[in-house]
């Protein structure tokens, strides 16, 4: 269960301060999947970011598991980014001149897993999103829904229970897309993973269970697909 | 996150710009360089001094018309020392043990058709116990060799194998300033002494010289040994006054001779090396500094191309301490790996230098920790702001950083 309770972020000081989100309150269940939608600017990604722990609200309270996130040291939030987090990006975000392997071990580096359960974790996630033996290829030598799918591998290889998509298949065409989003359908549908994901694209939010859709930081409409 | 992977992620960042990694090292490397050169220079000159110094004999002094200057003496229109200073040595100088005169002359020595130019020395058996030079072939100059004035001579090895090859020279007779001299003995080898070859020499006995080659009884120096170490202060002393009176210098007049003592010339010497420290100590200061710099510069640098990466890092679970580290541990290596390659450069000049102005080479063993320390301090001193600017940064903001 996450939870965001009048969430208000402000980018920006004074004269040049703008509203990103404006007291929102929003909550997801374990194993949703949730689309958010709405225009550019409207203050979904922010959300995401804010639901991932890489940035921090101006005001209001973040709880994961009833637990108010603010109260927690770097240490812990580092923790939870590593063990209960997995991050897919539009631009992929991966290392450049680092083997698929290597960029997918990350998580586990960080983990403290020792380097034999490191590579073999590393493998399996990397043979459950559709790239068997392309351990060694460099993010160069890969198509985008080919790196998409490393970065999926990476997101899930430390069983995060939730996943944050931003737009993972905007830099995508539309037939890697549709195989980027079945990928993420399984995961939350076979695994459980809990998936929230940023999109634009009607078809993408499609996928989901539930839409959140936003307009000018503020909730417009929170519905069920099912 | 572990050490060793850390260190190995260190490795592979910088793997992946080698040449500018590399260039980025060269102020160590100057700098470091310049410490070890600076030691292995300073323990091999103070070697060579020491060495030099022993090789001169026990105690001794030498008296030499001329006035002092900086660092030899000047000895144009000052009257010469005569044999009658030696004999007021040997009975007023109480702590004067041995006392030798010393005359030479350029001149040609014959065997046969064979022919070598050479530096022919009047002297008396004392200064061979002075010296501690010993004969590896035939034997020492008597007290009679001196007192008769034979005609007899003692060859350093380099004349020997000039005249005879490798034949046998005890016992032969060859021709110097036009008289036969019979060998009575080789000296052993002594090699080069400041670049000049110290066995390219022939000793005759003093009277011989002054009887039949120069004439007269002036004398180029006064070689002579105090009784022990203790009294070498007093034996300069008495010397200097019994020259003084001798030569006619009143009160408050200075010496128109000087007599050395090689522990001075030691000193002088090692003034010089602790000059030559100075100088590679200021350049190895600047390197040093220029070198930490340049590490501080590229791994700025390095933070800025990489925030996304960081981003990402921190993104998948990276606290700012791991962060922190990384970026430390890399300048580190930085630092190490121009460390490193200055020592070796730094003994390898070392090497070359030593062997061209033909001091021992020493490897100066306390270099190689502190080339080591040095490293790993500058690497840290100046890894630290990068390092915390790379930690400091936001997940979010690093992430969309363009």
């Amino acid at each position: 269960m996450l939870e965001l309770r009048n969430i208000t972020k402000i980018y920006g000081q004074q004269a040049s301060a703008v509203r990103a989100l404006d007291r929102i309150t929003l909550g997801v269940n374990d194993g949703e999947f949730v689309a958010i939608t709405g225009p550019s600017g409207s203050g979904k990604s922010t959300t995401l970011s804010i639901f991932g722990i890489l940035e921090t609200p101006t005001a209001g309270e973040y709880l994961i598991e009833g637990i108010p996130v603010q109260n927690l040291a770097k240490q812990v939030l580092a923790l939870l980014r590593n063990n209960r987090f997995g991050f897919v990006f539009q631009t992929f975000n991966l290392l450049p001149r680092t083997s698929a392997l290597e960029n997918v071990m990350l998580p586990l580096i960080y983990a403290g897993v020792g380097t034999r359960e490191r590579t073999a974790r590393a493998k399996a996630a990397l043979d459950s999103v559709g790239l068997p033996g392309r351990y060694d290829a460099h993010p160069n030598q890969l198509s985008g829904g080919q790196q998409q799918r490393v970065a999926i591998a990476r997101a899930i290889v430390n069983n995060p229970s939730v996943i944050l998509a931003d737009e993972p298949t905007g830099n995508l065409d539309s037939k890697m897309g549709k195989e980027i989003m079945q990928l993420i359908q399984n995961l939350n549908r076979d695994r459980g993973i809990t998936v929230l994901m940023v999109t634009h694209d009607a078809s993408c939010a499609a996928y989901a269970t539930r839409e959140v859709s936003f307009l000018d930081g503020k909730i417009e409409r929170d519905r069920s697909n099912a | 996150m572990t050490i060793s992977s850390t260190v190995r992620l260190a490795e592979s960042a910088l793997l992946r710009n080698k040449m500018r990694s590399l260039l980025t090292t060269l102020g160590m490397v100057i700098g470091v360089g310049a410490v070890v050169i600076m030691q292995a220079m300073g323990q091999g000159a103070t070697a060579y001094i020491s060495d030099q110094i022993s090789g001169l004999g026990a105690n001794m002094l030498i008296a030499v018309p001329g006035t002092t200057r900086m660092m030899g003496a000047q000895s144009a229109g000052v009257p010469l020392l005569v044999e009658a200073d030696l004999e007021a040595l040997r009975r007023r100088a109480h702590s004067v043990r041995d006392i030798a005169p010393l005359i030479n002359r350029p001149l040609r020595t014959m065997y046969g058709t064979n022919y070598h130019n050479t530096v022919i020395n009047g002297t008396t058996p004392d200064f061979f116990r002075i010296r501690k030079f010993v004969v590896t072939e035939g034997r020492d100059m008597s007290d009679e060799d001196e007192r008769t004035g034979a005609l007899v001579c003692i060859l350093g090895p380099t004349v020997q194998t000039a005249l005879f090859g490798s034949d046998h020279a005890v016992g032969k007779e060859i021709r110097i300033h036009n008289l036969p001299m019979r060998v009575i003995g080789i000296l052993e080898p002594r090699g080069s002494m400041l670049g000049m070859d110290a066995d390219d020499i022939v000793y005759v006995p003093y009277n011989t010289f002054a009887r039949r080659i120069s004439g007269n009884d002036r004398l180029g120096a006064i070689m002579f040994s105090a009784l022990s170490q203790d009294e070498i202060d007093d034996a300069k002393e008495q010397a200097t006054q019994v020259l003084r009176q001798r030569r006619h210098i009143l009160p408050g007049e200075d010496d128109d001779f000087v007599v050395r003592d090689p522990r001075e010339m030691a000193s002088v010497l090692e003034s010089v090396t602790g000059a030559l420290t100075i100088l590679l100590s200021g350049i190895a200061a600047i390197s040093l500094l220029v070198g930490g710099i340049g590490i501080m510069n590229i791994m700025l640098v390095s933070v800025t191309e990489r925030t996304r990466e960081i981003g990402l890092r921190l993104a998948v679970g990276a606290t700012s301490s791991d962060i922190l580290t990384q970026f430390l541990v890399e300048a580190t290596i930085l630092a190490l790996l121009g460390g490193m390659i200055g020592l070796l450069i730094g003994l390898g000049a070392s090497s070359i230098v030593a062997k061209a102005i033909s001091i021992p080479f020493v490897v100066p063993i306390a270099a190689i920790p502190i080339a080591f320390g040095v490293s790993v301090l500058i690497g840290i001193v100046f890894g630290v702001a990068p390092a915390r600017k790379a930690s400091q940064l936001i997940p979010l903001e690093a992430l969309r950083f363009e």
